[in-house]
C-alpha cells in the first residue's frame, strides 16, 4: 500500500526534570508515493527527532502536537496498539548504526522471520526464502549461509544491507533510513548509497533520508528540508536548494561543505556562535543570532514562510520571492 | 568450546585439590589432636592410639593427603569412625535427598523469580513494579532458617497441613512431594526475590540497547521483545548468578535439613561435625565442592552455549 505523507504545523516537546525540551516545532513537510526526501542538518537540529515522531517511536516523556497524516489516518492520534501494528508493516525504519542494530544472541535470518511477523499467511519456510531472495538482491553473496550467522560475524556494510534488506521485507509504504551511512567507512558509504539508489527505481513508495552529510542528501533525494534548532528552515527541489539556495543557514551550511571546496585550505569555514538553548526557545528567527544578515525584525518577530516557487520556500526575513 | 571445555574441568579438578589441602590443614591447625577431641578427656591412652592409627593421623599429613586423593580416584572416601560403614556410601544414601532438595528450590525460585522479574520490566514505573520490588527485598531479607520455623509452626503445627520433619515415606510419592514443599520453600524464598531483582536490573540494561529499538520499529510485541530478545541476554548474569549460589543454597540446606530433620548431606555434615568423624567431614566436603564446581563449569558453558560472542572468544 502507498500512500502520501504529510506533517503539519508538528511540535515535540520532551518532559525533563529541567523543563520542556521544544526539539520539534511548528514543522511542516509532505512526501508523496515515488519520492525520496531528504532531511538535513547540524546535530541536534531535530532531525531523529522528526523521523522518530514519524515512525512513532518517541520516548514516553515525549509530548507531540499537530498532525501526521499518513494515507489520510492521523499517526499523532493513534493509541500505541494501532501505531504498533503500522510499524514494520507500512513504516520501517533503517537505524544509524549498523554494529548495535542486531540483536547479539540470535541468528539474522531468526531475526529477519520475526520481523515479518505481520505476514500471518507466511510460513517460517516461505519467510525464509523471502530473506534469502532479499539478501540477494540487496548484495549480500552466500545469502542461505548469511542467515545462519549471528551479527558479530558480518562486516559493518554488510549489517547495513541487512537491515535495508530487512525493512524491504515489510514492503512499507514509508521507509525511513536515519543517517544511514553516518556509521559506516567512506566505501561502505558509497555502496549503500549506490545500493540505495538502485532499489528506489523498483520501489513505489516514500524514502525519507535522514543526513547531516551534504553528499549523500544530493546523491539519493528528490526533494529536501533542511533543518535548524527543531524547525524546516527551508525546503525545496534538489537542484534548488544546492544551486539557489535563499535562507542564510542553507548557505553557510553549503559553504561549509568540504566537498564543495576547490582548492585546499588552511582552516575549514564553521558557522559562528552555536545552536540557541531549546528550553527557552527564542521568540523571533531561530537563526538570528549567528546570522550575518539579521536585521531588526529577526530577534522579536518569527520569520514567514516565503514561497519562492511552486515548492521552494524558505523562513526568513530576509528572503524575497 | 572443547579446548575451553577442557580448560575449565581442568581448573575445576586444581580447585578440588585445593580445597582438600585446606580442609586437612584446618584440621591439623585446630588445636588438639582429632583422637583427643574425639575420644574426650578421660580416653586411655591405648584408645587413643588405636584410633589415631585407624584414622591414618600417624603418617605425615602430605602422606595423608596423597592416600585420600589415591583412594578417592578408587572411589574409596574412607571409613566413618563410630559406624565403620564406607563414606561413599552414607553420602551416597544422603545426597539425593539434599539434591532434589535443592534443585527443587532453584527451580521454583526460577519458575517465578523470572516471569516477576520480566514483569517488572514490562511494567516499571508502575505500582505493579514497585510491589514486586518490596517484596523481592523483603523475601531476600529473610533468613531461610526464619522461614523454615515459622511455616513450621504455620503449615505443619497450627494447620497441620504438611509433615513437620523427615523426608516422607520411602516409595511414597505423594509423601515425599509433601515432606519437599515446606524446606524447599524456605530455601527458594530469598531466591525468587534475588533472581527478580536480578533479572530486572540486567533487563532494563538490555532494554536500552539499540537493538531492542529496532525490533520495536518492526512492531513486535512486547512480550515478545521481553521474552525472546531481552531476557536471552539479560538471563546470562542471573545464570552465574544462580550457580555461584548453588553454594550458597547447599549451605542453606544445612539449616533447613537441621529444622526439618530431613536426612541429607546437611545433616550428615553437621553430625559429622559434632562428633568430631573427620573422614564423614573430609569426604562430603570433597563431594560437595565436586557438585558445586561442576555446576559453575556447566554455567560457564551454558553461557556459551547462549552467547555466540563468548563462543567465539573461546573458539579463537
Amino acid at each position: 500500500m502507498t500512500g502520501s505523507l504529510a506533517a503539519s504545523n508538528l511540535s515535540v516537546r520532551y518532559e525533563t526534570p529541567h523543563g520542556a525540551v521544544h526539539a520539534l516545532r511548528h514543522v511542516d513537510i509532505e512526501a508523496h508515493p515515488g519520492e525520496v526526501i531528504g532531511i538535513v542538518g547540524e546535530s541536534g537540529c531535530g532531525k531523529s527527532t522528526l523521523v522518530t515522531a514519524l515512525a512513532n517511536l518517541l520516548p514516553a516523556n515525549a509530548r507531540i502536537d499537530g498532525s501526521i497524516s499518513y494515507n489520510g489516518v492521523d499517526l499523532a492520534k493513534l493509541d500505541a496498539h494501532h501505531q504498533r501494528l503500522l510499524r514494520g508493516d507500512e513504516i520501517a525504519l533503517v537505524g544509524q548504526d549498523p554494529m548495535t542494530a542486531f540483536n547479539p544472541v540470535l541468528t539474522i535470518g531468526d531475526q529477519l522471520v520475526d520481523f515479518q511477523h505481520h505476514r500471518k499467511d507466511l510460513g517460517r519456510a516461505q519467510k525464509r526464502a523471502r530473506i534469502a531472495a532479499m539478501l540477494g538482491r540487496v548484495g549480500i553473496a552466500d545469502a542461505e549461509r548469511r542467515m545462519n550467522s549471528y551479527p558479530h560475524e558480518l562486516s559493518g556494510g554488510m549489517r547495513q544491507r541487512v537491515a535495508i534488506a530487512a525493512a524491504l521485507l515489510t514492503d512499507p509504504g514509508l521507509l525511513i533510513a536515519d543517517e544511514p551511512t553516518t556509521a559506516l567507512d567512506v566505501t561502505m558509504e558509497a555502496q549503500i548509497i549506490h545500493l540505495l539508489r538502485e532499489l528506489r527505481r523498483d520501489y513505489n513508495g516514500i524514502i525519507i533520508v535522514v543526513s547531516h552529510h551534504l553528499g549523500v542528501i544530493a546523491e539519493l533525494c528528490d526533494r529536501v528540508y533542511v533543518m535548524y534548532a527543531g524547525e524546516v528552515v527551508e525546503g525545496g527541489e534538489v537542484d534548488a536548494i544546492f544551486h539557489d539556495a535563499r535562507h542564510p543557514y542553507t548557505q553557510a551550511l553549503l559553504a561549509c561543505d568540504p566537498a564543495r571546496f576547490h582548492e585546499k585550505l588552511d582552516r575549514l569555514p564553521t558557522i559562528p556562535g552555536s545552536l540557541p538553548n531549546l528550553t527557552q526557545p527564542p521568540s523571533g528567527c531561530v537563526y538570528a543570532p549567528r546570522c550575518d544578515r539579521a536585521f531588526a525584525p529577526c530577534v522579536s518577530v518569527a520569520p514567514p514562510l516565503v514561497k519562492l516557487s511552486v515548492s521552494h520556500m524558505a523562513r526568513c526575513h530576509a528572503v524575497t520571492p | 568450546m572443547l579446548a575451553y571445555a577442557v580448560k575449565r574441568i581442568g581448573l575445576g579438578l586444581l580447585i578440588l585439590v585445593l580445597v582438600m589441602i585446606a580442609m586437612y590443614a584446618a584440621v591439623f591447625l585446630v588445636p588438639g589432636d582429632p583422637a583427643t577431641v574425639a575420644l574426650g578427656p578421660r580416653a586411655t591412652p591405648e584408645l587413643k592410639r588405636l584410633l589415631i592409627e585407624r584414622m591414618g593421623l600417624d603418617q605425615p599429613v602430605w602422606w595423608q593427603i596423597v592416600e585420600f586423593f589415591r583412594n578417592a580416584l578408587t572411589g574409596n572416601l574412607g571409613y566413618d569412625v563410630w559406624s565403620n560403614r564406607p563414606v561413599s556410601t552414607l553420602v551416597l544414601e544422603a545426597l539425593p535427598n539434599t539434591l532434589i532438595l535443592g534443585l527443587t528450590a532453584l527451580t521454583v525460585a526460577l519458575l517465578i523469580g523470572v516471569p516477576l522479574g520480566c514483569l517488572s520490566v514490562m511494567r516499571r514505573g508502575t505500582t505493579a513494579d514497585t510491589i514486586i520490588g518490596v517484596l523481592s527485598v523483603g523475601v531476600i531479607a529473610v533468613p531461610s532458617f526464619v522461614v523454615a520455623i515459622y511455616s513450621l509452626l504455620l503449615f505443619a503445627v497450627t494447620l497441620r497441613w504438611l509433615p513437620a520433619i523427615g523426608a516422607g515415606e520411602a516409595g511414597d510419592i505423594v509423601s515425599q512431594a509433601k515432606a519437599l514443599i515446606m524446606p524447599a520453600a524456605a530455601i527458594a524464598l530469598g531466591w525468587i526475590g534475588y533472581i527478580a531483582r536480578m533479572v530486572r536490573a540486567s533487563m532494563m540494561e538490555v532494554m536500552g540497547e539499540p537493538h531492542i529499538r529496532t525490533a520495536r520499529s518492526f512492531g513486535l510485541p512486547e512480550w515478545k521483545i521481553v521474552s525472546k530478545y531481552a531476557l536471552r541476554i539479560a538471563i546470562i548474569p542471573t545464570i552465574s548468578l544462580v550457580a555461584v549460589g548453588l553454594g550458597s543454597i547447599l549451605s542453606s540446606a544445612v539449616f533447613v535439613e537441621a529444622v526439618f530433620a530431613r536426612p541429607g548431606i546437611g545433616k550428615l555434615i553437621t553430625d559429622a561435625v559434632n562428633t568430631r568423624n573427620y573422614p564423614v567431614v573430609m569426604g562430603t566436603v570433597l563431594i560437595m565442592t565436586a557438585i558445586y564446581v561442576s555446576i559453575t563449569i556447566a554455567a560457564d558453558l551454558l553461557i556459551a552455549r547462549l552467547d555466540p560472542r563468548v563462543r567465539d572468544v573461546f573458539r579463537g
